[in-house]
């Protein structure tokens, strides 16, 4: 057996998507081990959570998966408001369905650009980050922020959607399914990017079953399993959509799978704005200076799709006005942990394209 | 070269020197270092919409040996404070240091945490400090523009 070498990835390197190591052992070009480092980003927001009162936890699942806010507010909203008991008004279920898709859109669309440029395409990325600026004005009207957002809160939303934003919705669902075709024919009509992940870092459906993967890598494999359908929250029971599914469970598969996802986010946000029912956006029970005096008693988990997967917030209350114990079942996480088997006996270069059809996002590998 | 950066008195300004800070502050290739949220933002002022190429800095070299602007964006954690040291003395003189966001500055909302370095400037020497969870990307463009000023020697308080 040949020396094999050992190389260090990151934590600062273009394409690891933050701040991942890994430590790779090399027989020439051929990856023979990957020990993924995390940690670098640790910022125990866990440990956090149980100094803050209910509501003030929302500013550090925001900032759990940064670029799909809505999504990570929505996850903790689930459990939050399970444990305190507070009911929801139909407005704002509609209202944070049409947000969390968007934010859904916005998050693949990071991803996108960024996989274009582990790829070595740059010109991806410019389109991808123009349609995301469409989608942060929106987010921009209806909260004040443009990323991390603070948008919902325990009982409703922050404030109510105007017919002004509704329009501007309206019109971005017009003109993005164009804008979507544009993108996606930039990389299938790539020789280079079709020969870079076609038939590489194939995920067998056994395999990602058994490593916990979840999410567009889970559904690439060939299982269909999306927490919308299998345990509908909100209002996802009420809205006409598909899960989109593939067989081959390549990094290919796995680009598919997300730029589909986006079309039927685009279906539901479609409806949300068709349906959207008159009505309260807040419940008077958990206004601005009651919602600080919320007490919790027991324990409950919930679970959401967030565009990375399966996104698990578990929750213990000891009857006082902060959580005992806040826990996170993170996506990124179990997806990440997939890596140093997929990228076994390939070459370095796919390592690159394997990591990076993860979709890895460290504010929620490390917390 | 005169240290020019740290605006000591005593130090003869030429016309060449006004020449080449007037170069070097329209040219500051910064380093993609992404660390959290702040990264996607200084994504953000890559792209088209408040495309930074404008101000001269839109070439973001890979490696620190390539570049003199040094974005941290993003929390520095204890275990990431030593590559950022390290990555800042791979860069070559002249380097300048932007901090954004409150996280850099001062912990931001996870200063009571037990793993989080309180301020960037207690690893490295920073210039311009942006405040924000995250700046937007007009916040982040007006910092590296004050940055300018300030190599051009024209900055005011």
């Amino acid at each position: 057996m040949a020396e094999w070498t050992e190389v260090n990835f990151g934590p600062q390197h273009p394409s690891m998507h933050g701040v991942l190591r890994l430590r790779v052992k090399l027989d020439g070009e051929i990856v023979k081990e990957v020990e993924p480092i995390i940690g670098y980003l640790h910022r125990n927001a866990e440990k956090i959570g149980e100094l803050q009162f209910y509501c003030d936890n929302m500013i550090y699942f925001d900032r759990m998966d940064y670029v799909a806010a809505m999504n990570m507010e929505v996850g903790y909203l689930e459990a939050a408001e399970k444990l305190l008991d507070i009911e929801v008004p139909e407005r704002a279920q509609w209202i944070r369905v049409m947000m969390a898709e968007l934010n859904r859109i916005a998050s693949h669309l990071v991803w996108l650009g960024a996989f274009g440029l582990d790829l070595g395409m740059l010109t991806p990325f410019f389109y991808c980050f123009k349609e995301r600026e469409k989608i942060l004005k929106i987010f921009t009207e209806v909260s004040g922020s443009r990323q991390q957002l603070n948008y919902m809160s325990i009982g409703g939303v922050y404030q109510d959607v105007t017919d002004e934003a509704l329009d501007h919705i309206r019109t971005f669902i017009k003109e993005f399914p164009k804008e979507l075709n544009k993108i996606e024919s930039l990389f299938v009509k790539n020789d280079v990017f079709i020969s870079r992940t076609k038939g590489i870092g194939v995920l067998s459906k056994e395999m990602a079953i058994d490593y916990g993967v979840t999410g567009p890598m889970l559904r690439a494999s060939g299982v269909e399993y999306d927490v919308r359908k299998a345990q509908p929250y909100l209002v996802y029971d009420k809205v006409n959509f598909d899960i989109p599914v593939s067989f081959k469970g390549d990094n290919l598969a796995r680009f598919l799978v997300r730029v589909e996802e986006m079309r039927q986010s685009i279906k539901i946000i479609d409806q949300t704005v068709q349906k959207l029912p008159a009505g309260p956006y807040f419940n008077q029970k958990a206004k601005k200076p009651l919602m600080i005096r919320l007490r919790g008693q027991g324990e409950v988990y919930a679970r959401t799709e967030s565009p990375k997967g399966e996104f698990g917030v578990y929750l213990i209350g000891d009857g006082s006005l902060r959580p005992y114990r806040v826990r996170v079942r993170s996506p990124t996480f179990k997806n990440l942990s997939v890596l140093p088997a997929l990228a076994k006996d390939q070459m370095i270069a796919d390592l690159i394209s394997i990591g990076g059809s993860i979709d890895l996002v460290f504010g929620e590998v490390d917390r | 070269m005169v240290e020019i950066k740290t605006g000591e008195v005593g130090v003869v300004t030429t016309t060449l020197d006004q020449a080449l800070e007037w170069a070097r502050s329209n040219s500051l290739w910064p380093l993609t270092f992404g660390l959290a949220c702040c990264a996607i933002e200084m994504m953000a002022i890559q792209a088209s919409d408040m495309d930074i190429s404008r101000f001269g800095s839109e070439i973001f070299r890979n490696s620190p040996r390539q570049s003199d602007l040094m974005i941290v964006s993003g929390t520095v954690t204890k275990k990431m404070a030593p590559r950022v040291r390290r990555i800042y003395d791979e860069m070559p003189y002249p380097k300048y240091v932007i901090a954004q966001g409150v996280c850099v500055i001062q912990g931001g909302p996870y200063n009571q945490g037990y793993s989080v370095v309180l301020g960037v400037d207690r690893v490295v020497p920073v210039d311009v400090y942006i405040p924000g969870c995250p700046p937007t990307p007009e916040a982040l463009t007006n910092g590296i523009i004050l940055l300018q000023k300030k190599i051009r020697g024209e900055a005011d308080r």
